[in-house]
């Protein structure tokens, strides 16, 4: 009795462990399901696709779900898993995904990671079946060339954006300053960031990122605005130490130092500026359109505070924005059911994301000034059109960005960018937090630092 | 070590049958800690090894790369920056975090009054998550608007930079640390003091030994073996300090705060770049198991 007891405790546990072990292994659903070969055009396929809206989102998750029930009529054979997750990518779990087979089928990507992603061989070449998306060919070519190598295409944008300077009108307001009128020189943001300054206690004129590769990120951006660049055109050696990378530095000191304009806390990364200027407590901030939107969705801004108008002096800009990517295991069959859906939702005029009418008549803010996707072609000037029928935002308040579009060429991100970012990291915390920088040294060091990781295979 | 294996020579069969069938339930769950052990501690440690011997994109097979990804980290212009701040990191933590609990318990002890209570609020930081924890230390640390300056401040002492100066911002991430840690250090030399004898502190007093005679000749020897562990605990934990240097300062200013742990993070999750990550990873526990090893054998000595 005694020893039958023993073995059914020992039995229970052994289950319980194993059970245990299971879910810690989790299971490998996600990977693509095997669509049949010679699949035909009416042949079901299954696709898993990334950046559901989520719940918290309840307005664009709707849309999503509509999308997915009138595409799906379209295509009755295509059946898609929408997968939500905020935010749409993480680094931290990104190779994780990948190596445990639970990434999407068509997967989300920020344009900073497409050029990482292709040469890790992380993408599926979708070249063999782009060619057949309506509008492929009017897609701006800066646009494309970030999920380009050589002649191979691995993804299709969703989003696009140029480098401005993204100001709060309250504070310009409160500072004496015309909201109407914003900075267009550097020498221009100097002295609205000292009035916003003097504001009073804990009023930052101009913020900037030193930490955590955002830094070295926006030091890019800068360089780039000023004429710079990063690397040689044969991407072996650092080009930043130039006078433009100079000039970037310079300027940041004299506004944190001279002019005191930069606020007291640095080491800013991410988050932290949006944070200050949902806070209405910033002034100024180099940033793009999107700034505005997270900074109204996520930080408790309001649309009509704040504004965004071109880099100042520049025609150059890094280029931003985001995507899809196809899993390097999905089948032709999914990649192609991927591409309809991506189609219908992300490039096709007054469809999906196009659908204006939609978003005005939701409650979502219509106007601002992207994506831009298709310049100046009839694809573009129809998203123009019909962005401008429902816009519920002041368009006057991005007057200065848009104006400055067509003359501004966007600019890929330089090779190694993440660590490249994290060695100009350095330089930029150290302008910010130590009046006796020198410049010409910091620049000096970070190139023979970047040489060496340009030099690596 | 003979008279064992003459005992086991001497076992009639079936013994130790008998004997695993009488622990069968100890074994069981022996069993279930051994898997999850397995899972989550020696199968990562395995994968981390391969890793770091390997070029791995998670998609295709793997390629064997010797020993190119530990020429690539040890090439990094921020490897020796890493090791030098993480080993910087190590001592100051010693210094404050080591020090700070073990008093903080002597003085509890002491104490007649509120013990209960003031246990709690030694107690209390590592009950809070410690992103929290961390993220609270950010505010206080603001130059500007910052808990710690305003007191500096009021008391008319120059302020500081704290996290934004290249001289105080490891230490800044020390204190953090040791404001975390301090409870459960505490609660162990806590435990460790309540357990000497009563009657060797009167002795003690008897041949007239004051309050530190008393730490030194009594409580310091007593609690000796304690000591000894959690000296090895905390050098391995702060080692492989991360959390800290992540959220606070993103390694800055100036590279000030990159550790071991938070380049491997750059390495694998930033740069995409786990064969980097894991050859990091792999020689910092090969320093970890060699300190451990090297500490545990002279303590040994010493207590021969």
């Amino acid at each position: 009795m005694r020893r039958s007891l023993y073995r059914r405790n020992l039995g229970l546990l052994l289950v319980t462990g194993m059970g245990l072990s299971a879910a810690a292994c989790g299971n490998s659903e996600g990977t693509p399901e095997a669509a049949p070969s010679g699949s035909q055009a009416a042949a079901k396929v299954t696709i898993t696709v990334g950046c559901q809206p989520p719940k918290s989102n309840p307005i664009e998750r709707k849309e999503w779900d509509e999308d997915v029930a009138a595409f799906t009529k379209l295509h009755p054979n295509i059946t898609i898993e929408s997968k939500d997750a905020f935010p749409c990518i993480n680094p931290d779990t990104f190779q994780a995904k990948l190596a445990g087979g639970t990434m999407e089928d068509v997967y989300y990507v920020y344009f900073t990671d497409a050029a990482k992603i292709i040469a890790a061989g992380q993408a599926a070449d979708i070249t063999p079946y782009v060619s057949t998306v309506k509008n492929y060919a009017n897609i701006r070519p800066d646009v494309i060339n970030v999920f380009k190598s050589g002649d191979k295409v691995y993804g299709l944008p969703r989003n696009n954006y140029s480098t401005g300077l993204v100001y709060n009108r309250a504070l310009f307001t409160q500072a004496g300053l015309d909201p109407d009128a914003p900075p267009k020189t550097w020498a221009e943001v100097r002295e609205a960031a000292k009035k916003i300054a003097g504001l009073g206690a804990g009023y930052v004129g101009f913020g900037e990122y030193s930490a955590g590769n955002t830094g070295g990120w926006h030091f890019a951006a800068s360089l780039y605005g000023r004429g710079g660049e990063m690397v040689t055109p044969d991407g072996k050696k650092s080009a930043f130490n130039s006078p433009q990378g100079k000039a970037v530095l310079e300027n940041l000191k004299t506004m944190r130092w001279t002019d005191n304009s930069m606020g007291t806390k640095q080491l800013l990364q991410w988050e932290d500026l949006m944070r200050m200027m949902g806070g209405g407590k910033l002034g100024m901030m180099i940033g793009a359109p999107d700034v505005i939107q997270q900074v109204n969705n996520d930080f408790s801004g309001k649309f009509e505070d704040y504004s965004v108008t071109a880099l100042p002096e520049s025609s150059v800009s890094l280029s931003g924005g985001d995507g899809y990517m196809f899993n390097p295991k999905a089948t032709p069959e999914q990649i192609k059911a991927g591409l309809l859906w991506l189609e219908y939702k992300n490039l096709t005029p007054g469809q999906g994301q196009f659908n204006y009418a939609r978003a005005k008549a939701g409650g979502r803010p219509v106007g601002l000034p992207f994506p831009d996707l298709y310049g100046d072609t009839p694809a573009g000037q129809e998203v123009l059109k019909l962005r401008a029928e429902s816009s519920s935002v002041p368009l006057t308040h991005f007057s200065g960005y848009t104006d400055a579009l067509p003359s501004t060429t966007n600019k890929l991100e330089p090779p190694k960018a993440q660590e490249l970012y994290a060695i100009l990291d350095t330089p930029m915390s150290a302008v910010l937090t130590r009046q006796d920088a020198n410049i010409d040294q910091l620049l000096a060091d970070a190139a023979t630092k970047a040489d060496q990781v340009l030099a690596r295979p | 070590m003979s008279a064992i294996s003459v005992r086991g020579t001497r076992r009639k069969p079936g013994t130790v049958r008998r004997g695993v069938r009488r622990n069968l339930t100890a074994y069981g769950f022996l069993c279930g800690a051994l898997i999850c052990f397995a899972f989550f501690s020696w199968y990562p440690m395995i994968r981390e090894v391969l890793l770091s011997f390997q070029q791995n994109n998670f998609v295709d097979a793997p390629v064997w790369v010797g020993f190119d990804n530990f020429r690539t980290v040890i090439t990094d212009p921020t490897f020796v920056t890493a090791w030098v701040n993480t080993a910087v990191f190590t001592g100051l933590a010693l210094l404050v975090g080591y020090v700070i609990p073990f008093f903080a318990a002597i003085v509890l002890n002491e104490l007649r009054h509120a013990r209960a209570y003031l246990r709690f609020v030694v107690y209390l930081p590592v009950m809070l998550p410690p992103a929290v924890a961390v993220l609270l230390f950010k505010w206080f640390y603001d130059p500007g608007a910052g808990l710690f300056n305003q007191v500096l401040d009021a008391v008319h002492l120059p302020t500081l930079a704290w996290l934004d100066s290249t001289s105080t911002a490891l230490l800044s991430l020390v204190l953090v640390s040791t404001w975390m840690n301090l409870g459960t250090g505490t609660l162990i030399y806590l435990a460790a003091l309540q357990s000497i004898p009563g009657e060797l502190y009167e002795a003690a007093e008897l041949d007239g030994a004051g309050l530190f005679k008393r730490i030194w000749h009594v409580t310091i020897p007593q609690t000796r073996l304690i000591l000894l562990v959690m000296l090895l605990l905390q050098i391995v934990a702060t080692m492989q300090v991360f959390i800290e240097p992540y959220l606070l300062t993103g390694g800055g200013p100036e590279n000030a705060t990159v550790t071991v742990a938070y380049l491997m993070y750059q390495y694998a999750f930033n740069f995409g770049d786990f064969g980097g990550g894991g050859a990091l990873g792999l020689m910092l526990m090969i320093v970890l198991m060699v300190f451990s090893a090297v500490y545990l054998r002279v303590s040994r000595d010493t207590d021969n």
